[in-house]
């Protein structure tokens, strides 16, 4: 257990439409340290957004309990709130006020008198380099501008944990990066990061741990490292296959080393726990099987992902 | 960061009160900026409607009347197109930003994370409301008094009648925005003038005083339900006495009543679309 958790999350669980209806989230439990950066990892509709939904005090939990910055977020929101910053999924920018007016009425929300607040606004616009669009209104901005201002504004009164829903969904690979180095660098100032993604590189390129989620429970959660070795394997082997699979899988089973064997989409993947010479095993012992590709890689949480759920994390 | 703890109720109450102020600022700052729409939409109905019926209309002989025999239509209007100024203001700066920012843009996301119980950001949306509404009549009432060419007696024998019947018909129309703002999706917005801002002007006592009705008695019932009657009604005891008008116990109980209930409503419906 982590002694003064930025998040602690115990047995929560939410359903929606009565005890019959969907079971959004089926008992979860989590802790986030401060100044960590956590991703909760997993397919549209596993329960993502409703966590984030709870944590910010948006959704009442069926059962459980939240503590954000050791508020209980169900007890007293309007506290939480002070600890909280948030960034949607969705473009909330205030369309009616200009990008630094987003800035300064938030900041004023939080307390902020009127010279500090503008102070803030100004340093924010500096920081993520919206100075020169201070005057824009947010429809003029690109997305990743958006995203950028969208996140100075959840950072504005200084949160202690920021949390972002799938925070760079549709942005350019550049915007990504840049997006990227901006959370790394709030983590570094002490600011604990909950993210959501079903961006599989994102939770491996920028988390401290992930947790792994799918229908509303948590699968495995560590630190990518440790869970992409959890799967045992080495090496990740893709055969697209023309044709019948089922006495290839077992003829590929039966190789050494292979740790397991599962149908994909267009053909077969096959884990195992060395690198060396597997490809050379495997294309002899697919001699007179209609092989059209194969392809080699190093396991991805993808893999980890498909090995607890026999299913992609994009389908 | 743990500066917050304890928070004694003294304090959270500053904590509270800066972040209204911060909301109603934010209002303000947009209201600015969109003064002279505002202007328009305020003053357009009432400039038409006196020009067309109590100056153009008396100018060629066509003049009609709905008063006493001594009172002339534009004295009658007075109050009435006051009231449904206010009132409209609650749907113009209430409700229909409201709708969008619930359905579309999800804008308001930003304010409900504000450090206050969300249901303050609703009533901050009442009484934003309810300033817009109160500045509706300033600009409203000289528009009213100047245009008719027949005489309008206007005389307030009794201020404080005529303030708090400003003030709780100012409240009713945020309140009344907010209700109408957190039922209606975006695609039904043109039906938010059709079915309620045509009927509850039409039949809001504002061409015609209440008292007038008793020909039509279940007509005059009927209408009761619509808040627009006791706001003219109340400005027509304030502004015009010598106008047939219900008694002022009747529409201020009445409009505490209504105030009371369309806050309540439209309390639920907003917490209703903003947490699950």
């Amino acid at each position: 257990m982590i002694t003064d958790a930025a998040i602690r999350i115990d047995g929560l669980v939410k359903h929606y439409g009565g005890p019959s209806g969907i079971r959004a989230v089926d008992g979860i439990d989590l802790e986030v340290g401060q100044a960590e950066i956590f991703g909760l990892l997993g397919p549209n509709g596993a329960g993502k957004t409703t966590t984030i939904g709870v944590c910010t005090t948006r959704v009442f939990a069926t059962a459980g309990r939240v503590l954000v910055h050791g508020v209980d977020v169900d007890a007293d929101p309007a506290l939480a709130k002070r600890f909280i910053g948030v960034v949607t999924q969705y473009n909330t920018l205030d369309r009616s006020c200009t990008v630094r007016e987003n800035l300064y009425f938030h900041a004023r929300y939080f307390g902020l008198p009127r010279a500090a607040a503008r102070r803030r606004a100004d340093a924010l616009l500096e920081r993520f380099r919206l100075s020169d669009r201070r005057d824009s209104m947010p429809d003029e901005l690109s997305g990743g501008m958006a995203q950028r201002l969208q996140v100075a504004r959840a950072i504005s009164h200084g949160p202690a944990v920021l949390f972002l829903d799938e925070p760079t969904a549709g942005l350019d690979p550049q915007s990504r990066l840049a997006l990227w180095s901006i959370v790394r660098d709030l983590r570094d100032e002490g600011t604990a990061v909950f993210l959501t993604t079903h961006n599989m590189l994102e939770a491996e390129e920028l988390c401290g741990r992930v947790a792994i989620i799918d229908h509303g429970r948590i699968l495995q959660c560590d630190t990518p490292e440790a869970l992409r070795r959890s799967t045992g394997a080495e090496t990740v082997i893709d055969l697209r296959v023309d044709g019948a699979r089922v006495a290839l899988a077992d003829i590929l089973r039966r190789l050494p080393h292979v740790a397991s064997v599962a149908e994909t989409a267009d053909g077969l993947r096959l884990l195992a726990s060395t690198r060396e010479n597997m490809l050379q095993h495997v294309v002899e012992a697919a001699r007179g099987h209609a092989i059209a590709d194969i392809s080699v890689r190093e396991p991805t949480l993808e893999t980890v992902f498909i090995e607890l759920t026999g299913r992609a994390l994009r389908d | 960061m743990t500066d917050a703890y304890p928070l004694q109720s003294e304090r959270r109450v500053r904590v509270y009160a800066r972040a209204v102020v911060g909301l109603v600022a934010r209002d303000l700052r947009v209201l600015r900026r969109d003064f002279m729409p505002f202007l328009l939409r305020t003053v357009m109905n009432p400039i038409m409607f006196v020009f067309v019926f109590a100056y153009l209309l008396p100018k060629i002989g066509e003049g009609f009347h709905t008063g006493p025999s001594n009172t002339s239509f534009g004295t009658i209007l007075v109050p009435g197109l006051v009231a449904v100024g206010m009132i409209f203001q609650g749907i113009a700066a209430v409700a229909l930003p409201l709708v969008n920012e619930f359905g579309r843009t999800r804008e308001i996301e930003d304010r409900l994370m504000a450090p206050v119980p969300i249901g303050m950001v609703a009533i901050e949306k009442i009484v934003f409301g309810s300033i817009q509404s109160l500045l509706a009549a300033l600009v409203v009432f000289p528009v009213v008094y100047i245009i008719p060419a027949t005489p309008v007696e206007v005389h307030v024998d009794h201020w404080p009648l005529l303030i708090a019947v400003l003030l709780l018909a100012s409240l009713i129309s945020g309140a009344f925005g907010l209700v109408i703002g957190t039922i209606f999706r975006p695609q039904r917005v043109p039906l938010i003038f059709s079915t309620i801002v045509i009927p509850i002007t039409f039949l809001g006592c504002v061409y015609y005083p209440w008292a007038l009705l008793a020909p039509m008695r279940w007509l005059q019932v009927f209408v009761l339900v619509n808040p627009v009657v006791y706001i003219s009604e109340g400005l027509r005891a304030a502004l015009t006495p010598e106008v047939p008008h219900m008694p002022p116990v009747a529409f201020l109980s009445a409009i505490v009543v209504v105030l009371s209930a369309l806050t309540a409503a439209g309390m639920h419906f907003f917490l209703r679309r903003v947490t699950s």
